[in-house]
């Protein structure tokens, strides 16, 4: 078995009197997309930055595939690429310009980078743009140059600093779909993020960080049970009935019920283990049915990734981003 | 505040295609690392790009240097050497120096608004030669030098200077000049990564360029200038480049000068250069 992708020990960054990162483990199995979720100046984008070799630790240690990130830096470089949260492009160069000049500082000789940006372009939608500024391409498209900036050696560790930050619906779908495929070449990606089902969908494991400190680690099917059963989600046919269903709800279900803004849907988290849940839940809907209720929709979830990360938290997400 | 319509979307959506991509994802052929020169040039190449993308930055080397030449030229002409075209054959070489000398700051100033952006995240994680981007971009810098030279030039061609070294001379004299500021402009990179913001590197430079190209031999003759001011003319780095530039344009080599010159280049990329390097990994 070959080293982990990364491998992090007690790493601490220090801008003047805040602990940036105050001491984080991690272990990254190569092979997977592993997600470090976190509000705003949680330390996710110092670690990505500590560990791309751009910033240097000022405590502890960390292995990119077995090389030191401060002492085998070049080592760690060859192997690995950054997609930064600020688009890592030039704005002035037109998109195949861009790709050229990444090419050829890698080695390429200048046909094959020529050829090599004319194959990404293509992979990426981006033929037509080829020869626009990047100033002038849209979000989606600007990042999507990003990553193919980023793949044009197929680097073995991917960083994407929140990626989908900033992108409508659609192209967030389109960055979804190019990670998986990257992921699933053989790249390991470390994946920041403070969208919760980001990370839940493509995360193989998250470690949430907070105030520099990673608080909680795991599969997201872990966290999610860490925090409790799950929550119950009810939609009724008749709005005028929701009093009642309400009433029938909180006692078979013995927990709150909480009446969501849609007058015909009812929430409430199921306590105590999954098993128990699943056995309330059915007792719910049997009471509901046996008191003449219509119910339209009736699921039982497990908690939500915002759910954990509002527990783990326990705090509102801070307005600012501490980058450097 | 108005919105800018973009008629620039692809009006196609786009779908990612997991066979093309997974074909531009290949692990089969991992090209060697390019040469310290190699990755140099392909940076110098990066600067050329944006000159041709942003064609309005070669102003500061066209307009800048002509008025500067034309303005002394017939200020202190009249009075200082009873003629315009008399003082030319002395002033040339100096406004020259002092126009080329003035444009290097720019590259201070473009590192700094440049290295804010991400790109350079990019490129301080690639493999290469460490001052690779910042030597490319000095690259680029140098051929804005030789472009306001030949501006200078030219202008001065026209107005009357003769330079009695001829084409060789001209042409080395410039030489001389391009790598002088080649070095100095190692100054200016220190000054763009200490510094926070654009701002500061130009105020910062004028107060470093003003002294450095008014206090020397470009204007006027030193010796009528205090015993103290006379002393700091001397040892000037700017003054010994003028005499070194003045000379081969007259056609009579001044070797030690010219060697000083290169000298104190030297120097400049070493320290400077140093520094620069260290702030750049730092950051």
């Amino acid at each position: 078995m070959s080293a982990p992708a990364i491998e992090t020990s007690g790493l601490v960054k220090i801008f003047g009197a805040n602990r940036a990162v105050d001491g984080v483990d991690l272990t990254v199995p190569a092979g997977t997309v592993y997600g470090l979720l976190g509000p705003n100046g949680a330390g996710k984008t110092t670690v990505v930055r500590m560990l791309a070799t751009l910033l240097r630790p000022d405590g502890g240690s960390a292995r990119v595939f077995g090389s030191d990130i401060v002492s085998a830096a070049d080592a760690v470089r060859a192997r690995v690429s950054l997609t930064g949260q600020f688009a890592s492009v030039d704005e002035d160069l037109t998109g195949a310009e861009n790709l050229v000049l990444l090419a050829r500082l890698l080695g390429h000789s200048r046909p094959r980078a020529r050829e090599r940006a004319a194959r990404l372009l293509e992979a990426f939608g981006l033929t037509e743009a080829a020869d626009r500024q990047v100033k002038k391409y849209s979000g989606g498209m600007r990042r999507r140059l990003d990553i193919g900036a980023s793949i044009l050696s197929t680097p073995d560790l991917l960083f994407l600093d929140e990626p989908t930050t900033g992108l409508d619906p659609r192209s967030r779908n389109q960055v979804w779909d190019i990670i998986r495929v990257v992921v699933a070449n053989g790249t390991t990606v470390l994946l920041t993020t403070q969208y919760l089902d980001e990370a839940d969908r493509l995360a193989g494991r998250i470690a949430v960080i907070d105030h520099g400190r990673v608080i909680a680690e795991g599969t997201p099917g872990e966290l999610k049970s860490s925090v409790g059963a799950g929550t119950i989600h009810v939609r009724i046919r008749d709005a005028g009935r929701r009093a009642a269903a309400e009433r029938i709800l909180a006692a078979t279900l013995e927990t709150a019920v909480e009446l969501d803004a849609d007058p015909v849907a009812l929430t409430a988290r199921a306590a105590g283990s999954e098993q128990g849940a699943a056995e309330r839940a059915a007792r719910a809907l049997a009471a509901l049915a046996t008191a003449g209720i219509v119910v339209d929709d009736f699921s039982l979830g497990q908690p939500s990734l915002d759910e954990v990360f509002m527990a783990l938290t326990d705090r509102a997400p801070e307005p600012q981003e501490v980058t450097a | 505040m108005s919105t800018t319509t973009s008629d620039l979307e692809a009006p196609v959506a786009y779908t990612p295609s997991a066979e093309t991509l997974a074909a531009v994802l290949t692990r089969d052929e991992r090209p060697r690392r390019p040469s310290a020169l190699s990755a140099s040039l392909t940076f110098g190449w990066r600067a050329i790009l944006k000159i041709k993308h942003v064609p309005e930055q070669l102003f500061d080397v066209t307009a800048f240097p002509i008025i500067m030449t034309l303005m002394f030229t017939y200020l202190f002409g009249g009075a200082l050497a009873g003629s315009t075209g008399e003082y030319l054959q002395f002033f040339l070489p100096g406004i020259m120096v002092t126009s080329v000398v003035m444009i290097t700051m720019y590259t201070g100033v473009g590192l700094n608004t440049d290295i804010e952006k991400g790109v350079f995240d990019r490129f301080r994680t690639l493999p290469v030669w460490r001052p690779a981007a910042l030597v490319g971009m000095i690259f680029g810098d140098v051929l804005r030098y030789i472009l306001a030279a030949a501006v200078i030039m030219c202008v001065g061609l026209a107005l009357g200077f003769r330079p009695a070294g001829g084409v060789t001379g001209v042409v080395a004299a410039i030489g001389l000049l391009v790598v002088f500021s080649f070095a100095f402009s190692w100054v200016w990179t220190m000054f763009g990564l200490l510094l926070r913001s654009e701002k500061s590197v130009m105020g910062v430079s004028m107060l470093v360029l003003m002294p450095l190209t008014f206090l020397s031999n470009v204007f006027v003759d030193p010796r009528t200038m205090p015993g103290w001011l006379q002393a700091f003319v001397e040892v000037n780095p700017i003054s010994h480049l003028v005499t070194g530039v003045r000379s081969m344009m007259a056609g009579a080599w001044n070797p030690a000068e010219i060697t000083w010159t290169l000298i104190a280049s030297a120097a400049f990329v070493l320290i400077f250069g140093t520094l620069t390097m260290r702030l750049y990994n730092r950051r």
